[in-house]
């Protein structure tokens, strides 16, 4: 079970996602980036803080977003994941191809820079 | 040692399956990072199964094994009756190709390839059985 909150912080779109996603609920992160992306945030930040356990199917998710995000110059930034979530993504390699911060200060930091 | 756990083919009962993992390991000293990994990699072909040989159909069973002969030493079994799904068959997509393709699928196979140490597909009893064997 996964619930996908938003809130929007200084011009930034923050999708918060609190517990599991799988194969079951990598449709509800989806839906959220679609509707940020789709209401025209210029900054997305995802807060993984109270994010459990991500399999493939989410990590598919972030992946399919990559060339819409550089295509539409959106700065796209995760932050506060626990080890082992940041583990599955480093097993693929994705941590190289997805900005990660530890922080939601870090994160707003690097989404600025970015959108500059 | 040995743990055994049956569950219908919905996507739904992945997080049961995860439970049964997780409960099953506990106490045999895997730090949180592996055990964090094993669970991953049984999601993931607990998931292709359900969805590519059941058409997640709750009506269609798996059952799961987990045997551990000696300390640090894991054998999943993931028996089932569906259409044989041996991911050794299939080509990993390269991760520039899933960016550019946008495609959401094929990096679970990448990952339980990264994380066990050997996947056998075996036909036992009119069952297919897929022995995952992983040594910490």
């Amino acid at each position: 079970m996964v619930h996908i909150k938003r809130l929007q912080e200084d011009g930034a779109d923050i999708i918060a996602i609190v517990g599991e996603i799988d194969a079951s609920s990598s449709i509800e992160l989806d839906l959220a980036i679609a509707k940020s992306v789709g209401e025209g945030y210029k900054k997305i930040l995802v807060d993984c803080q109270a994010l459990e356990y991500i399999s493939s199917a989410g990590l598919g998710v972030f992946m399919s977003y990559i060339e819409e995000l550089r295509d539409k110059n959106i700065s796209f930034v995760l932050f506060g994941m626990k080890e082992r979530v940041l583990n599955t993504f480093s097993i693929l390699g994705l941590a190289d191809l997805l900005n990660i911060r530890e922080n939601k200060q870090e994160a707003k930091k690097l989404a600025d820079e970015l959108s500059l | 040692m040995s743990y055994h756990y049956n569950t219908g083919c919905s996507l739904n009962n992945l997080k049961g399956v995860r439970e049964f993992i997780r409960k099953s390991l506990d106490g045999q000293e895997v730090s949180d990072l592996e055990l964090g990994a094993i669970v991953l990699a049984l999601d993931e072909m607990c998931s292709n199964l359900m969805i590519h040989a059941h058409h997640c159909n709750p009506d269609h069973f798996i059952a799961l094994n987990i045997h551990i002969p000696v300390k640090g030493q894991f054998i999943f079994e993931i028996i089932d009756d569906g259409s044989m799904f041996d991911i050794n068959q299939f080509q990993e997509p390269k991760l520039d190709n899933l960016v550019h393709e946008k495609r959401k699928g094929g990096l679970g196979i990448r990952l339980v390839k990264s994380i066990m140490d050997k996947i056998e597909y075996l036909h036992e009893g009119g069952k297919n059985v897929c022995r995952l064997t992983k040594t910490i």
